[in-house]
């Protein structure tokens, strides 16, 4: 592999690796908000 | 929305398109295309759909009447459905191929034969030599109207929680195989990195390339849903205090990954690894979508026959997974308008969408070799949504206003936008967006005047090729009108629903 095509690839590959694995962070560290939400489908099913 | 934005289009169209135009001559436009395009149109596109929502509007002819008085941008919106109906019916022929291709793993039809005769394999399936891809074609078909008819879409995007992270570990699993590939090593003749130095080689000499720019703006938006109205329907449903911001960029960001990171990194090389460059491009000229079909089967089977059956089962139900998805959010939007505006039930909506899609697939699968398939992706997936972005963001940013559109975009956001963004929505996106159509204009109209077929033509020499492209022009022409046709009946159909709307005396602009 030639040397420009290696630091386009590793340039690209590791920018857009780290922007994904913040935002994925960040939907993890966000705290729910309160129900009712957009949702319904992540909602507990109520037991009767 | 993860789960619809990851889809064949990452594993299966992006190598194709890459290698189409010319591997690192396309990888900087879609770079490029993706930050100032399909970033800032993912925040348009959510904040249409939440806006449009909040005056119950789920599909785009009513959701963009409600950014303003002028009554044409509804017919605007047709695309928003058109684009959904015509991508579903190729999309749906391509996702029956991966369905195929597990019991073909299964039924170890792969074992033994050399890579041309696995490329050869899928060349008389698509050849129509049995039934087998027309009921392989119908059974998804049906499956994707029946879990629209029932509801099930939400049962399937649980599902999605656990088979998306599968296809992604499992992709990563091929790359890693694909780069390490060697020459000599189960039956290779180059190794993958050739395949990777394809396409990362920047090539600036032919960077401002218009057809270039338009293929890779049409894969940006066609990867990301966007210019295709299910990301409106999608936001529709999302409440004003509820955010979009951090949805569109986790989903967007994490499509791009799976395309960039893992997408580029497997059919690329294991193509060029066991075909070469040359014949690799060849091979894509024509059906360029199946070439995952035509290469990944062989290198299974260079792992022994029981690796070769589960790599095959797993990797295109994996993918099949992943079409599904997608091809249930296209079904979406054309159901929530039906069911909107002529107050259908969702049973008869999902099987109106799926008899639409079935009569303007089958050109697709009966003429697959006379090039009905790829004018379909051409005309569908990729103009029709640089057209309807182009358009939207004009009405975003210009007539709807940045100061509202900003204010929608920011409600609720789990995120700070940066603040740039506003800029570049009002004015880079449009710009490069407009100079992208406007400059592939001309390749536009050589496709529409057949151009490239009327060479080949002139320069054949034996009949039975003459023949042979004389009938593809005319199947070509013919759906052509086809679509044109689609699209000019669904806005006869908004046409009816806005006079609809008016004497029940119910909100338009």
């Amino acid at each position: 592999m030639n040397t420009s095509a290696l630091i386009m690839m590793v340039t690209t590959e590791v920018i857009i690796s780290a922007i994904t694995f913040y935002y994925f962070w960040k939907v993890l560290k966000t705290p729910a908000k309160k129900e009712p939400d957009s949702y319904s489908e992540n909602d507990e099913v109520k037991k009767s | 929305m993860a789960g619809n934005a990851v889809g064949l289009g990452n594993f299966l169209r992006f190598p194709v398109q890459a290698i189409q135009n010319g591997g690192g001559a396309f990888i900087i436009p879609y770079l490029v295309c993706f930050l100032l395009m399909g970033i800032p149109l993912l925040y348009v596109e959510w904040a249409m759909g939440r806006f449009g929502g909040k005056f119950g509007h789920h599909s785009t002819p009513f959701v963009l009447d409600a950014m303003d008085k002028r009554k044409f941008w509804k017919y605007i919106g047709v695309f928003g459905i058109f684009t959904n109906v015509a991508v579903a019916a190729y999309y749906c022929y391509l996702e029956s191929w991966t369905l195929s291709w597990v019991w073909h793993s299964v039924a170890r039809d792969f074992a033994g034969k050399t890579s041309d005769e696995v490329a050869g394999f899928f060349g008389n399936y698509i050849s129509l030599t049995s039934y087998e891809p027309i009921i392989f074609w119908i059974l998804c078909l049906l499956l994707n109207t029946w879990i629209l008819s029932k509801g099930l879409s939400g049962g399937v995007e649980k599902a999605a929680k656990i088979g998306m992270p599968l296809l992604i570990l499992f992709g990563a699993f091929l790359a890693y195989k694909a780069i390490t590939l060697q020459a000599g090593e189960h039956n290779a003749v180059n190794p993958g990195t050739l395949g990777l130095s394809f396409l990362w080689t920047p090539q600036f000499n032919t960077i401002f390339e218009p057809k270039v720019w338009l293929a890779a703006a049409g894969q940006i938006f066609f990867t990301l849903s966007v210019g295709m109205g299910s990301i409106q329907c999608y936001a529709s449903y999302v409440k004003s205090k509820d955010d979009i911001a951090l949805n569109a960029m986790s989903a967007g960001w994490m499509n791009e990954f799976v395309e960039v990171v893992l997408g580029s990194a497997i059919i690329i090389p294991i193509s060029v690894g066991y075909l070469g460059i040359d014949k690799v491009v060849e091979m894509t000229k024509s059906g360029g979508l199946g070439l995952g079909f035509k290469t990944l089967p062989y290198l299974f089977e260079q792992w022994g026959s029981v690796l070769a059956v589960v790599c095959g089962v797993f990797w295109f139900g994996l993918l099949f997974f992943a079409g599904i998805t997608s091809s249930l959010a296209m079904g979406t939007p054309v159901m929530a308008f039906l069911e909107d505006e002529f107050g259908w039930k969702r049973n008869n909506a999902a099987w109106m969408f799926g008899f639409v899609v079935l009569i303007l697939g089958l050109p697709t699968v009966l003429f697959f070799n006379y090039g009905v398939f790829d004018e379909y992706d051409y005309w569908a997936g990729t103009v029709s949504l640089v057209v309807f972005a182009l358009v939207e963001i004009i009405l975003f940013a210009w007539v709807f206003g940045m100061d509202k559109g900003w204010k929608e975009i920011t409600e609720g956001a789990d995120i700070k936008v940066p603040v740039i963004f506003r800029y570049i929505i009002k004015f880079v996106t449009p710009l490069i967006l407009g100079w992208v159509f406007f400059a592939s204009l001309p390749g536009i109209w050589d496709k529409i005047k057949n151009v490239d077929i009327d060479k080949q033509i002139l320069a054949a020499t034996d009949p039975a090729v003459i023949e042979q492209l004389q009938t593809q022009l005319l199947y070509v022409n013919i759906s052509r009108i086809g679509l044109v046709a689609i699209w000019l009946g669904i806005a006869y159909l908004v046409f009816v629903a806005y006079k609809k709307r008016i004497k029940e005396g119910r909100f338009t602009s």
